[in-house]
């Protein structure tokens, strides 16, 4: 039994860090109906900038909870420039092409940013600080689960529930959900369409950052090419939730995290993708919009 | 006729006022600081042969290219440099990319020597005689390292883990066969990891459940640093093993204090040999920097093709392939001569731990 406990928490754990990438994409996706391909290199950026900070921030001896605050915010923001700017340079000049058009500019973006980060900083692997310490008051469990695991299950919780609520009640939150609707519509009724979308990208991108500071201080590494895998996963976990929602999102996340873990535990971690991928054919061939994704109803 | 099918075929061998050098591996992308090394190597090499009037009494000249460790940018690459009439190839860095290669380069009649291909089927299936390298087959490390285990560590029930690639699995076949044959331990457990994973909990929690008293890792440092450190940070204590892709000062770096105590196999010590101080002092001094992985290795490569061509006089396939099998020469990794399938005699592998943030020799 224990096993089986200690399987399902870092089945947990596993999706709650795919859930925080998998917010953005389905975002995204849920506004302009595009798959963000570079999503996971604007992760690795995020990841990137913490890196920098926190190490630049620990030569100075500053206190950690300032470090984390600090380095979380700076990434949020660089990230989120990052983002804003992919959208207004690859994704809105094609906004009225046909559908394939921005999605091969979002690949292109995805090749660029990496190579761009793999020129700009180096090919090796980086040591990233363990920016969430270890709790004394975890101690006792420790060999279950970890307190960087403890983290990221609390804070994954936490953004999907600001972001419901952000979407349902606040401003932005429903013109958001108005162009998500009927573009032309939001429109007409006085919706700057551009600048909610940018807010989407923005609010997507700032996810990812802290999505990147948090995966890799527990993961310990960061490469240029993390965004790669992670971004996969993570939009594997979208679609099978039902790309464009975002309770849809998390529970995706889960699903996924849950099944390659115990795939790893009672099968063999040979297998672990097969099982993940397995479960999402069955999903979409039963359920072709995901668990929780609205069907599409196409307007001809 | 013969002298007109000489004429229509330029620098296979013969012609050209220049011994052409090509250096093969991966110099960008995120194996580059395995196969750089061996281009400052061969650099030196070269200019010092050349400043003292070359081989044969022509200069050599090097024809430098990357193939990011990739089979299928190997093969362009050998085409390209058969193209170019290079006379022998030194590379190239990785197991695969060498292996698709090679074809190409035995159909031409070119000589490779690798400083780090270490997959033992290069040499063993007698494929591919013109192939040699200075580094030691990964069945003799895959051997010490089982040895180490059994008998110093006496460990009795060992989990095999890899990261699925043809170099990490293929150690980690070779060690549970080590293991089975050995009759004194028992594999308890086999799997493959995926590289790039965000996440080794469900793995490491199945080690555990194993009830392992020590894991042998096959693969590569960052894969390695993961899941070492989510062993310590689920306070396991399990001995962890490793191959030469771990020996590498960035897995220490990466993994920080959960690195101590880590065992990984690498090339003999040689830091107490003149050829290796002497080729170490060049880099220092060139680059003013320590040299990367397998340049002691590279370097030796060099030497010893140049020097086969100078002894065999001539860059004849036939002529330099005895040249290297039978003339010993003084190199950074020992005075080596090849076997008749290629591999280096006198080379090998040595047991290393992390102790106080550095790779020692466990004697």
């Amino acid at each position: 039994m224990d096993y089986f406990i200690e399987l399902f928490l870092s089945g947990l754990t596993r999706g709650s860090i795919y859930a925080l990438i998998a917010l953005g994409y389905t975002m995204v996706y849920g506004i302009i109906g595009l798959i963000n391909f570079a999503h996971g290199e604007i992760y690795m950026i995020g990841a990137f900038t913490s890196f920098i900070v926190a190490t630049t921030l620990s030569i100075y001896g500053f206190p950690l909870a300032a470090i984390v605050v600090v380095a979380g915010v700076a990434a949020a923001i660089w990230s989120s420039a990052y983002g804003y700017t992919v959208e207004k340079i690859a994704y809105k000049p094609l906004r009225h092409a046909p559908r394939l058009a921005p999605l091969i500019s979002a690949i292109g973006m995805s090749i660029l940013l990496q190579n761009y980060v793999l020129l700009a900083q180096t090919s090796d692997f980086l040591p990233f600080p363990a920016l969430i310490p270890e709790f004394a008051f975890m101690e006792p469990v420790a060999h279950i689960i970890g307190s960087s695991d403890l983290v990221i299950l609390i804070t994954t919780a936490v953004i999907m529930l600001a972001l419901t609520l952000f979407i349902k009640f606040t401003r932005i939150g429903k013109a958001m959900r108005a162009t998500a609707q009927d573009r032309t519509m939001a429109l007409l009724v006085g919706i700057n369409v551009d600048r909610v979308i940018s807010a989407t990208f923005v609010l997507g991108s700032a996810l990812a950052a802290i999505g990147g500071l948090l995966i890799a201080s527990h993961i310990g590494q960061i490469n240029f090419a993390i965004g790669f895998i992670a971004g996969i996963k993570a939009f594997t976990a979208a679609v099978l939730g039902g790309i464009g929602s975002i309770p849809g999102a998390v529970l995706g996340s889960l699903v996924l995290g849950l099944t390659e873990s115990f795939a790893t535990g009672y099968v063999s971690s040979d297998y672990e993708d097969v099982f993940a991928f397995s479960l999402l054919v069955l999903i979409l061939i039963f359920k072709p919009s995901g668990l929780l994704g609205k069907a599409d109803t196409k307007k001809v | 006729m013969a002298a007109i099918l000489t004429m229509m075929l330029p620098g296979t061998g013969m012609a050209g006022d220049t011994i052409k050098l090509g250096v093969a591996g991966a110099h960008s992308g995120d194996l580059a600081s395995y196969g750089l090394p061996t281009v400052n190597a061969a650099k030196l090499v070269v200019a010092e042969l050349n400043a003292k009037g070359g081989v044969n009494g022509k200069k050599v000249e090097l024809l430098i290219e990357d193939d990011v460790c990739k089979p299928e940018v190997a093969t362009n690459i050998a085409t390209k440099l058969v193209s170019q009439g290079v006379d022998v190839v030194l590379g190239h860095i990785c197991s695969g990319a060498t292996k698709s290669a090679l074809p190409i380069y035995k159909a031409a009649g070119v000589i490779l020597i690798s400083p780090s291909a270490t997959s033992p089927e290069l040499t063993q299936s007698g494929e591919y005689p013109n192939f040699f390298r200075t580094i030691a087959p990964d069945n003799m490390q895959a051997k010490p390292e089982v040895d180490f285990a059994l008998n110093v560590l006496g460990v009795k029930k060992i989990a095999v883990i890899h990261d699925k690639g043809d170099y990490g699995k293929g150690v980690a076949e070779l060690a549970k066969g080590f293991i089975e044959k050995s009759g004194k331990g028992k594999v308890v457990l086999f799997e493959g990891v995926t590289p790039g994973a965000v996440d080794y909990s469900a793995i490491v929690q199945k080690i555990k459940q194993s009830q392992a008293d020590a894991v042998i890792y096959g693969g590569y440092h960052p894969e390695a640093a993961k899941i070492v450190s989510m062993m310590r940070k689920k306070r396991m204590s399990t001995a962890f093993l490793s191959d030469d892709g771990v020996k590498d000062a960035t897995f220490i770096k990466v993994a920080g204090k959960d690195a101590e105590g880590v065992y990984a196999t690498g090339p003999k010590d040689n830091s107490k040999n003149p050829a290796s101080q002497a080729a170490v002092a060049a880099h220092k001094k060139a680059y003013n920097s320590d040299p990367g992985a397998f340049y002691e290795s590279a370097y030796s490569a060099s030497l010893a093709i140049l020097n086969a061509i100078n002894k065999a006089g001539s860059t004849e396939i036939a002529a330099v392939t005895k040249a290297l099998q039978t003339e010993k020469v003084d190199t950074p990794v020992g005075t080596i001569n090849f076997d008749a399938k290629g591999d280096a005699v006198g080379v090998g592998f040595a047991i290393y731990q992390v102790k106080n943030g550095r790779f020692v020799e466990v004697k």
